[in-house]
């Protein structure tokens, strides 16, 4: 089992849950988060002073997942919450040990 | 003497500006609260509630008796004993407007003047220094400076002085309606003393620091902007002509200064942000303040449009200069009311009610005596405030300590927090989010047993 976890664009969310509803995902977990990467913030003029944003405001998502659809996953997050500019975020696979359903107590692939 | 009776138009209108002014304080407590982050909102307003009741109480004790009892030397200020308490002043004297109805009025004008001041020491101060600042701040600067500019010298029916006034008014007669000099350049010459004497904030000009609610702060700018209609229009101290002629000039020299103020952020920040048309409001305001008498309402467009570009590039001076006057109390009011007390010997109209001509219309008598009054005020306010401030500094201690500034002070001046929206802290989000020292204090204690 896998855990996929992507941080994008606030403003891609909405395109980005669609495309992975319409894939078939079981479910998914968003937060709001903030952070910067390579592009390290900008600058903003605001009453006439310049000041450095260096955490910009993101959405993570987070997808469990059957070891098989891992790459499907990655790849239909990658598409869809890509714009081309900079700042559209990162994807990463990471493995889960196991994963239990609060309700039932089901395992494992049963619990995703 | 014929015997008159009171004129109830006059005194309608008066007692009405008066609670209209009332209502200007706690308009900038709005204005003020939403300019700063969410955990300093409370202390941002309680200064300004804070001014308010203060400044009700001590008006009545002594303050209207220094400013406006007869000067007892050369139009410094009025005789503190001569109506303290007010004594002797509710029997009706068959004025046309009751003696107590210009109490009320002038003290709505004492409140806002100090409370204006916080905007500089936003985030930093202990409430109590202020509390004290504003008892000291008041008597030995607004109630004197405010007989130098409003208490006019009276003749009776015979020729012979019946009260004599302070010397702006009288010696210097320099026009200043509603309070360019008495209460904007007053209250910004003593913010930018008090916002030297506490330093910058933590954080201050790394950090952002942007408004954490500007419906707030544009909900404020509505209410000073309705309230000063009572400031400026009532200044008449009659429902006459005059009142009717300042109140356009109020509304159209303020709608114009917002105008200029978003276009100077277009150019210079590339959007025409709410808080600059809030901001823009609020300059004009102040700079119609002293010559809505005194102007055209199209010579109140042109102030009123110039005043919202000089002060829109006026708050970035503190960058450039490097005091942190965090809400602009100098940009906005001390340069906006020494334009606005400028300007009248500038855009003068003879046909105005002031009857005065500026340079515009050939006089170059009025300008400096505007000049004189503004730069006295300016420089007796910033004295007087810096010298209370550095005192209360350093005995009581005026800037509140590095943790506390950091925690919020909200938290610790208060023991409240303004927004407790977290689904984990049950009403008690103080006691999560302060320090461990703050932790260790009675206040906290008493938190968690209520």
């Amino acid at each position: 089992m896998k855990l996929v976890t992507a941080i994008i664009k606030p403003h891609m969310l909405d395109e980005v849950k669609s495309a992975l509803e319409a894939f078939g995902i079981e479910g998914m977990t968003v937060s709001e988060a903030s952070g910067f990467g390579r592009q390290r913030g900008h600058t903003e003029v605001y009453r006439g002073a310049e000041y450095t944003v260096d955490l910009v405001p993101k959405i993570r998502i987070e997808v469990l997942v059957d070891d098989a659809d891992a790459d499907d996953i990655t790849d239909v997050l990658v598409k869809s919450a890509r714009t081309g500019r900079i700042g559209d975020g990162k994807v990463w696979i990471s493995n889960v040990e196991d994963i239990v359903r609060v309700r039932t107590g089901e395992r494992g692939l049963d619990a995703i | 003497m014929t015997v008159m009776e009171v004129n109830s138009g006059d005194t309608a209108w008066i007692l009405t500006s008066a609670a209209l002014v009332l209502l200007m304080t706690p308009g900038l407590a709005l204005f003020y609260g939403g300019m700063v982050r969410a955990r300093t909102v409370l202390n941002m307003m309680m200064m300004s509630f804070g001014a308010l009741c203060l400044v009700a109480v001590t008006w009545v004790l002594y303050g209207y008796s220094i400013a406006f009892g007869n000067d007892v030397v050369g139009g410094l200020f009025g005789n503190p004993f001569e109506e303290l308490g007010l004594k002797g002043m509710m029997k009706d004297t068959g004025a046309g407007l009751p003696p107590m109805a210009f109490v009320a009025f002038q003290a709505v004008f004492a409140i806002i003047t100090v409370a204006l001041i916080s905007g500089a020491i936003a985030d930093r101060a202990k409430f109590g220094t202020w509390m004290v600042f504003a008892l000291i701040w008041s008597t030995v600067v607004y109630f004197p400076v405010a007989h130098w500019v409003f208490d006019f010298t009276m003749t009776d029916d015979n020729g012979t002085v019946s009260h004599v006034g302070g010397w702006i008014a009288n010696n210097l007669k320099a026009i200043d309606f509603a309070g360019g000099t008495a209460v904007h350049i007053n209250a910004g010459a003593a913010g930018l003393a008090l916002a030297l004497v506490l330093g910058k904030r933590i954080g201050w000009k790394r950090d952002p620091m942007r408004p954490h609610n500007l419906p707030l702060v544009m909900i404020g700018a509505g209410l000073l902007w309705f309230g000063w209609f009572g400031f400026n229009a009532g200044s008449a101290v009659a429902a006459d002509n005059t009142a009717a002629v300042v109140f356009v000039n109020t509304l159209t020299a303020t709608g114009a200064a917002a105008l200029g103020w978003l276009l100077i952020e277009r150019i210079r920040d590339k959007h025409a942000t709410s808080l600059g048309a809030a901001s823009g409001v609020v300059a004009g305001l102040v700079a119609i303040t002293p010559s809505c008498s005194s102007v055209s309402p199209l010579g109140a467009i042109i102030l009123g449009f110039l005043a919202g570009i000089f002060c829109a590039l006026a708050v970035g001076l503190k960058w450039k200069l490097g005091f942190d006057d965090s809400l602009d109390v100098v940009g906005v009011h001390l340069i906006g009311g020494f334009w606005g007390t400028i300007a009248v010997g500038i855009f003068a109209d003879a046909d105005a009610p002031a009857g005065v001509t500026g340079i515009l219309g050939g006089s170059f008598d009025q300008i400096w005596r505007q000049l004189v009054g503004a730069v006295a005020v300016l420089i007796y306010s910033f004295l007087l405030a810096y010298a209370i401030g550095w005192v209360l500094e350093r005995t009581m201690g005026f800037r509140v300590s590095r943790d506390d500034e950091l925690t919020g002070i909200d938290e610790t001046e208060h023991a409240e927090s303004a927004y407790d929206f977290g689904s984990i802290s049950g009403g008690l989000r103080a006691s999560f989010a302060r320090s461990p020292e703050v932790d260790a204090g009675v206040a906290h204690d008493q938190e968690v047993s209520a």
